[in-house]
């Protein structure tokens, strides 16, 4: 599959500058920088939602997940940053490796792996209590980061998400103030303010109007010219649009498992899978 | 098309309404009885309280609420009658406000943990209880403080007497410690913790779930979520249910009738053995009344009903603000 391609490449570049041994696989694993899902599988109580699932994100990427509902792409994003568990009886198998480290592992403090993993829900949700600034500031408080200049942040992440100059003047307004794309964005920005290396996005516009959404797509690909994001869309020309690899998923009943994944040109005009291209021609979903 | 819309006549607008079918019509009018009838029992509570303590009021002005004092005369001119309820009502509000301030916190951190830290098993078995103790008898409340409490309560005073007695509410004059304001406070407490407990539960349950979600997905902790998130959008809910055990607490009789001395004398040091309320004062004196003494009783009831009408409203106002700055 080419995203995996893409990788293997960037690997085999990365090991000419190791010193190391590369026969090792563990080595010529962490050598891939970005976001990695080996053989995800997730379980809410028995019931098997998610099926070895492997991608890769490399940085600085867009990756659109496509499939109907209910075939696991959000369960699948809310393992890549740790949110599954919070779902009672929630279980996974599998590994999700971060630069070649497993946020799964037992050492690792879940709470700092979102803080590197950000993540934008469906519903624009900034918090109700607080201004448009304190929105910004909120994740840098949450995670009891130490900053010293808070007004550049503020406005840093506002132009990263392309709200800065609509909202400078009034920073001191309540996020509920602003029109649903606006408050989209702010929660974007909320993301970005504790510097995340990837970003997920679950359906950010699936509650917005087409101008919005058109805003958000051009700010996910600024965004990508530095980290690496994950969309889930159930808007296949979005995820042409926006996204630079696309993953397929489905489910027959059963557990959701990806079909294939591929460059978004290669998907979307000439897919392996007689499936895809069924779902991308609009013929099912 | 600007000179073709100029020239046409406007039409005149035709008001539109909404017309209920029958079944509609008929539903409507038994809800609105419904909510009509506790209002206008509310109404008449209050008008049949006022007439019947005018009288009260007119002969004796502000000072029955501010006056120290409550003797029935003999009836032939030698010993007058003379009431007032100023240290009920001072009572009053000192043994409830001490119940809600041991209550608060006790009750949002039970709540909390229910809500977001008990495992699902326990959390079932805890709503469960509390809603069962939330309908047991002040009474037993009440001998509850008596038989058990008081004994625990009178050592925990005289700690607190001795490591806070610069305090001006905390000092004593004699060191007894039994039935004061703050016992009778405890066991009111324990006695409304229920009812604001699984108040505030209730709301904090309905704190939107992708609110707390952004908040983990920011990498806060727990608490972080509860104070982001659970907290400001339960806030007016947790003050309604202050405000219910608040009201439980004003009206509270047998329990602070079998806890607390009823000494006609302005007391704010809490730990001293004499108080009462005003709604225990009410059950302790109607029985022998005389035709007089049971207007000034009723008066009493008038006061302590005004009491809590107003706490109520101070209550919605500082929900209603609350909710506005969102």
């Amino acid at each position: 599959m080419e995203m995996l391609k893409q990788g293997e490449i960037k690997m085999t570049q990365d090991s000419q500058t190791n010193v190391m041994v590369m026969e090792d696989d563990e080595v010529q694993r962490s050598a891939f920088r970005g976001l990695e899902a080996k053989n995800l599988h997730a379980w809410f109580g028995t019931h098997h939602v998610l099926s070895d699932v492997s991608l890769r994100f490399p940085e600085r990427t867009v990756t659109g997940l496509i499939g109907p509902s209910g075939c696991g792409k959000s369960t699948f994003i809310r393992l890549l940053n740790r949110m599954h568990e919070f779902i009672p009886g929630a279980a996974m198998a599998g590994q999700v490796l971060q630069n070649g480290e497993d946020i799964y592992a037992p050492e690792v403090d879940a709470a700092a792996v979102r803080l590197k993993i950000g993540m934008v829900f469906q519903k624009p949700n900034p918090f109700p209590a607080m201004n448009i600034r304190e929105n910004v500031l909120s994740g840098i408080k949450l995670a009891h980061l130490k900053v010293t200049d808070h007004d550049s942040i503020v406005e840093n992440c506002l132009t990263r998400a392309g709200l800065w100059k609509e909202v400078k003047d009034r920073l001191n307004t309540t996020g509920g103030s602003l029109s649903g794309g606006q408050q989209q964005r702010l929660c974007i920005a909320r993301s970005l303010a504790v510097e995340p290396s990837v970003l997920l996005m679950d359906e950010p516009c699936s509650a917005l109007d087409p101008g919005s959404t058109l805003r958000i797509e051009e700010t996910i690909k600024e965004l990508a010219e530095k980290i690496a994001v994950v969309i889930v869309t159930h808007n296949m020309q979005q995820a042409a649009r926006v996204s630079d690899f696309c993953a397929f998923f489905l489910t027959d009943g059963g557990p959701g498992y990806l079909v294939e994944a591929a460059p978004t040109k290669i998907l979307f005009t000439n897919p392996s899978d007689s499936r895809t291209a069924d779902y991308v021609q609009g013929k099912f979903g | 098309m600007g000179d073709v819309a100029n020239t046409e006549i406007i039409p005149m607008p035709r008001e539109l309404a909404v017309v209920y079918n029958r079944a509609d019509r008929i539903f409507r009018r038994i809800v609105t009885s419904g909510a009509l009838t506790s209002l206008i029992l509310l109404g008449l509570i209050g008008i049949f309280l006022f007439v019947k303590s005018a009288q009260i009021f007119n002969d004796r002005g502000l000072s029955f609420i501010t006056g120290s004092n409550w003797t029935a005369g003999s009836g032939d001119g030698v010993i007058l009658d003379d009431f007032s309820i100023g240290p009920m009502l001072t009572g009053t509000i000192l043994v409830s406000l001490i119940a809600l301030i041991i209550a608060m916190p006790l009750s949002i951190g039970g709540a909390l943990y229910i809500e977001f830290y008990a495992q699902p098993k326990i959390r079932k078995v805890l709503s469960t209880l509390l809603d069962l103790a939330a309908a047991i008898p002040s009474l037993i409340f009440g001998l509850w403080g008596v038989v058990i409490f008081t004994s625990f309560g009178e050592r925990w005073s005289a700690l607190l007497n001795s490591r806070f007695g610069w305090v001006p509410f905390i000092r004593v004059q004699n060191e007894i410690f039994g039935r004061s304001p703050f016992l009778a406070g405890c066991v009111l407490a324990s006695l409304i913790i229920p009812i604001i407990t699984s108040v505030s539960r209730e709301v904090f349950s309905r704190t939107p779930r992708d609110l707390i979600d952004t908040c983990y997905a920011l990498g806060s902790s727990r608490w972080g979520a509860i104070r982001t998130v659970v907290l400001p959008f339960g806030k007016s809910g947790v003050i309604g249910g202050a405000m219910l055990g608040l009201g439980r607490a004003l009206g509270e009789t047998v329990a602070v009738y079998l806890l607390l001395n009823i000494v006609f004398r302005y007391n704010f040091r809490i730990l001293e053995s004499e108080g009462g309320n005003i709604a225990s004062l009410i059950a302790t004196k109607f029985g022998e009344a005389t035709e007089y003494e049971l207007k000034a009783l009723i008066a009493a009831g008038f006061v302590l009903f005004m009491l809590t009408l107003v706490v109520n409203m101070l209550a919605a106002t500082i929900v209603t603000r609350s909710t506005v700055r969102k």
